[in-house]
């Protein structure tokens, strides 16, 4: 009686569970779909087409080669590295010193840091903006990169890594006779790469998410990256459905693949730093 | 590598190493956070100055020409009904999706806290739309809410004006909010319920408390800060929301006045109508906002949030 009202209970779950997962997949799957449609079929209501009734390849064809996407991925690709390695080069460095180190002003510098945590970031982009602009380096992958040099985020995320890692370490390593750099560089630091790494994955994805400060600063097709040259192409095919999905899909399946492969570091990641944030 | 020894025999140098280490660290600790602070002083404390000072302008083109006109960006603002229905189209917004977010995702977590078979695939899917470009997953979901060819209105045997009826379009983009974020939102929630002691729940358990009991009695005050934490930063990112508004509203949408939220309004007085100034003095009554909100969600807390 009771294992059977359990199994009741499982079975209802799941229920739910499979459910809320179709709900997630749908909008994806019909991405796919209508990706691989010809517009009439993707524009036909009697009798309304689910699946293509040939799957063409033609709307990926026709985006790829008006689009450029290789050069989209690489601008991508190189925002997202120029700001995970300038964020995590400088908080590691940042979070270490707030941590562990006594300097003159340190609680001053520390509140500095908390204090912008809490800023709306829409009230940096205008300045941000014209600096970029006066010294004439829109539409680079610099002024990609730029609001993302630093990272107060990434800086108090490190600081709390570097809380939680045992005293008597860094004691043994300076009586050793470590300076405070080798004691960081050597002893210190490898011991958050976890923490590290979380960081590197939630700096990665909301580079590639970020829309607003692209559309900004870089305005050349050429320059931007995909999540700016999307929001821009839809205004240029409005109607052409099958070519805004074929789109959509090239410019969000490399970070699906990526996610497929390394699916626990980023839930880790995300959970680690999002917890924290 | 290290004895006692070690210890004792450097113990001899303890005071002079002190001091050494005592100076270096001043000089050490600003090296160390030079970077990060020239890059924050940069970047984020000089334009916010900045974007203040210039709420005071009225901006000429490029930024070029400013005329300075005092509080008259204010006293506009005070008087722009569009404003003023921006924030209140933000904060509906804000008040639909987080709750309903927050309510699924916390059921979906304590769903998966267990052994089960699909667990890493189910948390998987519920994660994928944390993935996708959201310039992607507004252009799918304004396919799927087309009027006239969309999945939507062939599934439910509907006419419904997804995104053009005044009435309903701030809903269908909250819909759109509460898909992207329940994943994770979900996940926030596995890692604070993995930190109860599963002793509680034997403990409940004897007293009677099983299913919804527990999940009344110990979950939900045990998670209580994480989930204050979840709704704080949701908040503050939902009075944020830019990229489904600028990516579905077209111009000539008639429920654009009805949906549009403050951060959108920013961006076209800043970047498409190029009066900086006035974008600016709608940015500072963002913060305001944001800052009331949170303040009040602080006070709050003390009521409802249950810390060990």
């Amino acid at each position: 009686m009771r294992s059977s009202k359990n199994l009741l209970t499982i079975l209802l779950i799941h229920l739910i569970l499979i459910i809320f997962s179709v709900i997630m997949i749908v909008p994806f799957a019909w991405m796919i779909l209508t990706a691989f449609k010809t517009v009439t079929e993707s524009t036909s209501v009697n009798p309304f087409v689910i699946f293509p009734s040939k799957w063409r390849s033609d709307a990926f064809i026709t985006v790829w080669k008006n689009m450029n996407f290789l050069l989209l991925y690489k601008n991508t690709l190189l925002l997202i590295f120029w700001r995970v390695v300038c964020a995590c080069l400088t908080s590691t460095f940042a979070g270490y010193a707030f941590a562990r180190l006594n300097f003159k002003g340190k609680n001053l510098m520390f509140s500095l840091v908390l204090f912008q945590m809490m800023i709306p970031s829409q009230i940096f982009i205008i300045p941000q903006y014209l600096m970029v602009s006066a010294i004439k380096m829109t539409n680079t992958i610099f002024a990609l990169v730029f609001p993302g040099l630093v990272s107060a985020f990434g800086t108090f995320l490190m600081k709390q890594a570097y809380m939680s890692l045992p005293k008597d370490l860094e004691e043994a390593a300076r009586l050793d006779g470590c300076n405070i750099l080798q004691t960081f560089l050597f002893i210190m630091a490898p011991l958050t790469r976890s923490t590290l790494a979380a960081l590197a994955i939630f700096t990665a994805l909301f580079a590639y998410k970020d829309l607003m400060w692209p559309l900004v600063i870089n305005t050349s097709n050429k320059m931007m990256p995909l999540s700016a040259a999307l929001a821009t192409m839809q205004g240029q095919y409005s109607s052409n459905y099958p070519e805004l999905m074929a789109a959509s899909l090239i410019a969000s399946l490399p970070m699906i693949v990526l996610y497929l492969f390394f699916q626990k570091q980023f839930i880790q990641g995300i959970a680690t730093s999002g917890g924290k944030l | 590598m290290m004895n006692k020894n070690d210890f004792a025999i450097s113990g001899n140098h303890r005071r002079p190493g002190m001091t050494y280490w005592e100076k270096s660290q001043n000089l050490w600790g600003w090296l160390f956070i030079i970077p990060t602070m020239l890059g924050l002083v940069i970047l984020n404390i000089w334009p916010m100055l900045q974007s203040f000072y210039q709420t005071f302008f009225r901006t000429g083109d490029f930024g070029r020409g400013n005329i300075y006109i005092g509080g008259q960006n204010y006293v506009q603002l005070f008087k722009d009904s569009e404003v003023w229905q921006a924030l209140w189209n933000t904060l509906k917004l804000t008040l639909l999706q987080v709750p309903v977010s927050i309510a699924l995702a916390l059921v979906l977590a304590v769903f998966l806290n267990r052994k089960m078979r699909g667990r890493a695939v189910y948390r998987a899917i519920f994660f994928l739309p944390m993935i996708a470009a959201p310039a992607a997953v507004a252009m799918v979901w304004k396919w799927l809410y087309n009027s006239q060819f969309g999945l939507l209105n062939h599934l439910f045997h509907t006419k419904i004006e997804w995104i053009s009826n005044p009435a309903i379009a701030w809903i269908s983009i909250a819909v759109i909010g509460i898909w992207s974020s329940i994943g994770y939102n979900m996940v926030l929630f596995l890692a604070g319920l993995q930190d109860i002691p599963k002793e509680y729940y034997e403990a409940g358990a004897i007293d009677g408390a099983t299913g919804p009991a527990a999940f009344f009695k110990i979950t939900l005050p045990l998670l209580s800060p994480m989930i204050f934490f979840v709704l704080v930063t949701s908040v503050i990112s939902g009075l944020q929301i830019f990229d489904s508004i600028y990516m579905i509203m077209s111009k000539s949408n008639p429920a654009l006045p009805k949906t549009q939220t403050i951060v959108y309004l920013f961006y076209q007085y800043s970047f498409v109508n190029g009066n900086k100034g006035y974008g600016s003095t709608i940015v500072i009554l963002l913060l305001v906002v944001i800052i009331l909100i949170t303040a009040l969600q602080m006070k709050l807390q003390k009521k409802w949030v249950f810390y060990n």
